[in-house]
């Protein structure tokens, strides 16, 4: 077998990995699974494309691609601007739909709230966009070879970013006031609000920065495959494995998990066929489950 | 007099469909509606049993497994106990832990169904799916008029059938337990009954219930495909059940004719209205409209149109509205 899935792998484990960080810190502080966070990477993408094309109209020479990768400026600013709209409408949607469950009724109702909200607005972009596959860039890249592995230079690149954007969060969590002060309420919310932590504002920062990270994460499944309506809602089941097997609320195990399950896909696609790709994060829930419902690094629920 | 046949055959054959959704959501309001079970996978479930049937039922056809030319009954027992097997095997590892793990469990399974639906050409045909599934009344398929109402009368037959066990279920001593379980699992442990055993029949009933329906909707039809499997399917007989009324078994048939009939209405204004070209995308609109719905009906008529009846038993009058 060749070791070229180490390298797909990495690039899929990456963006796997970007959206269950997300995942897991919405689920630990909101204390639901949100069947719409798929949503946000595909929203977060088309914004990113739709910008791009709006700041390539404007500033004709931002479109020429930089240095080796495939897109120009436009997309980089395009990106920043995209994953602020993305973290926005998380925060629209909380305030249209989950804040008013939160306060009535039991989280499982704020769960099937989220599953009618993404199939809406899934359908939503395909009526908008229509279900044809796009692309950020049409430039070939030429792959380059790393000790015998093939990667492009908008891999690495985004890889890069990916270790960025993680180790800022995980420094944010750790080292800042409303880092702590968002680990406090995913501890246990009612002993936060007493400590005079402002819970609303909590909750806002926490939907934000999901709604970013899955900004980022459509970005990258976006310019390594490819821009569809259904894009992120093919990646949820892989975001629930990862997020579960890193234990949910731990940002360095969603990101070990979002690895692992990027491997063990790329594996798959290697050794069984492509076709086969997406049973593999329904199996490493299962097995999770099964064996350690905790995840790697979670507390024993 | 051709005319008039012809809105006997068509409306036969769509109130059918809307009694076999109607047979779904019976299954997913013991699961949801009574018990508080989440299950995203709702369509991996009729998937399951309309695949089981078909394969045992049909005749043999190259490339696929199948053709072992069961009688339809026995496919459909088939299929009811495929289904359920798989919901216990879903329940026994999920149902223990946390409540949206079954919710991802189950999503996770629909998926995959989906998968071996399409890819798994040996087993299921793949994307072409099964046709040929032998009809009830085969007989009188020359005769569409008489051939939708006689298979409408059988479904319906059916249909009664399950509704009034199940009502008897409900006001049994299970039931209550159910219920129970859903409203403070603790207080029903204390009293001495395993929460986890009566959720697992649940689920397993509620899963028996979908695959029934789904055998039914691939020998009313005739033929199956993936796609007729995929999450929209879920997405649809949610919001049947909230609409209708979860917890209420006349309101989930209710959900189940309304939803249904806004669908074929729009499909058909979709299909009038917009040029070829621009209909997927006009279509998708009619999953966004059904979105907002269900999410509106959660925010603000959280009982839907029918809310639950409170009852305790048979033997005792319901309680006042609390």
């Amino acid at each position: 077998m060749s070791l070229q899935f180490l390298a797909d792998g990495l690039v899929a484990g990456a963006t796997i990995g970007l959206g269950a960080v997300g995942v897991t810190l919405t689920y630990s502080i909101l204390r639901f699974a949100n069947f719409a966070y798929g949503e946000f990477i595909s929203w977060g993408c088309y914004l990113t494309l739709l910008l791009a094309s709006a700041i390539g109209a404007w500033a004709s020479a931002s479109v020429a691609p930089i240095g080796a990768l495939s897109i120009g400026p436009n997309v980089l600013a395009a990106g920043l601007l995209a994953m602020a709209l993305t973290g926005l409408l998380a925060i629209g949607l909380d305030v249209l739909l989950f804040r008013r469950l939160r306060r009535k009724f039991s989280s499982i109702t704020a769960v099937i709230a989220s599953f009618g909200a993404s199939m809406a607005l899934r359908a939503a972009l395909e009526a908008i966009f229509s279900s044809r596959p796009t692309y950020f860039s049409q430039e070939l890249q030429i792959a380059i070879r790393v000790g015998g592995l093939r990667i492009t230079p908008d891999q690495l690149a985004l890889l890069g970013l990916a270790v960025l954007l993680a180790g800022a969060l995980q420094l944010l969590l750790t080292r800042t006031n409303a880092g702590r002060s968002m680990r406090a309420v995913s501890e246990n919310p009612t002993l936060a609000r007493i400590v005079g932590i402002d819970v609303a504002a909590v909750i806002r920062l926490t939907w934000f920065i999901g709604g970013a990270l899955a900004c980022a994460s459509g970005i990258m499944l976006g310019l390594v495959v490819q821009i569809r309506p259904t894009m992120g809602s093919e990646l949820l089941l892989p975001l629930f494995a990862a997020a579960i097997l890193g234990g949910i609320g731990s940002v360095p195990g969603a990101l070990l998990g979002g690895l692992l399950v990027g491997f063990a896909e790329a594996a798959t696609v290697q050794l069984i066929g492509a076709e086969w790709r997406a049973a593999v994060a329904f199996i490493i829930l299962i097995a999770v489950l099964l064996l350690r419902p905790a995840g790697l690094f979670g507390q024993a629920a | 007099m051709h005319d008039f046949s012809g809105i006997i055959a068509y409306g036969s054959v769509f109130l059918t469909l809307v009694l076999i959704n109607g047979i779904t959501c019976l299954g997913l309001n013991l699961q949801w509606g009574q018990t508080g079970l989440f299950n995203v996978g709702v369509a991996g479930f009729v998937g399951i049993g309309a695949y089981t049937s078909a394969l045992l039922t049909s005749a043999p056809a190259d490339g696929r497994l199948g053709g072992y030319g069961w009688p339809i009954a026995a496919g459909c027992l088939a299929a009811m106990l495929s289904s359920g097997a798989a919901s216990a095997l879903v329940g026994a590892a999920t149902l223990r832990l946390r409540s949206d793990y079954l919710a991802i469990t189950t999503f996770g399974v629909a998926v995959t169904v989906e998968l071996v639906l399409r890819n798994a050409e040996h087993l299921t045909g793949g994307s072409f799916g099964v046709s040929f599934i032998p009809r009830p009344f085969a007989a009188l398929a020359e005769r569409p008029a008489l051939f939708g109402t006689v298979n409408l009368f059988l479904v319906a037959g059916i249909v009664v059938v399950v509704y009034l066990a199940l009502e008897r279920l409900v006001r049994s001593p299970w039931g209550r337990v159910l219920r129970a379980v859903r409203e403070d699992e603790r207080a029903a442990e204390a009293l001495g009954k395993s929460a986890a055993r009566f959720r697992l029949q649940a689920f397993a009933i509620g899963g028996a219930l979908m695959g029934l329906a789904g055998a039914l909707e691939a020998h009313l039809i005739g033929f199956i495909a993936p796609d007729n499997f995929d999450s929209a399917l879920t997405f649809q007989i949610w919001t049947m059940l909230i609409i209708g009324g979860s917890g209420n078994n006349l309101g989930v048939l209710l959900g189940a004719f309304l939803v249904s009939t806004f669908w074929s209405i729009t499909g058909l204004g979709v299909g009038a209205l917009f040029p070829p070209e621009d209909q997927a995308r006009a279509a998708a609109l009619r999953i966004v409209a059904i979105g907002v719905l269900l999410a509106a009906t959660i925010v603000m008529r959280p009982r839907g149109l029918l809310g639950e009846r409170l009852s305790v038993s048979r033997h005792v009058a319901a309680p006042d509205k609390r």
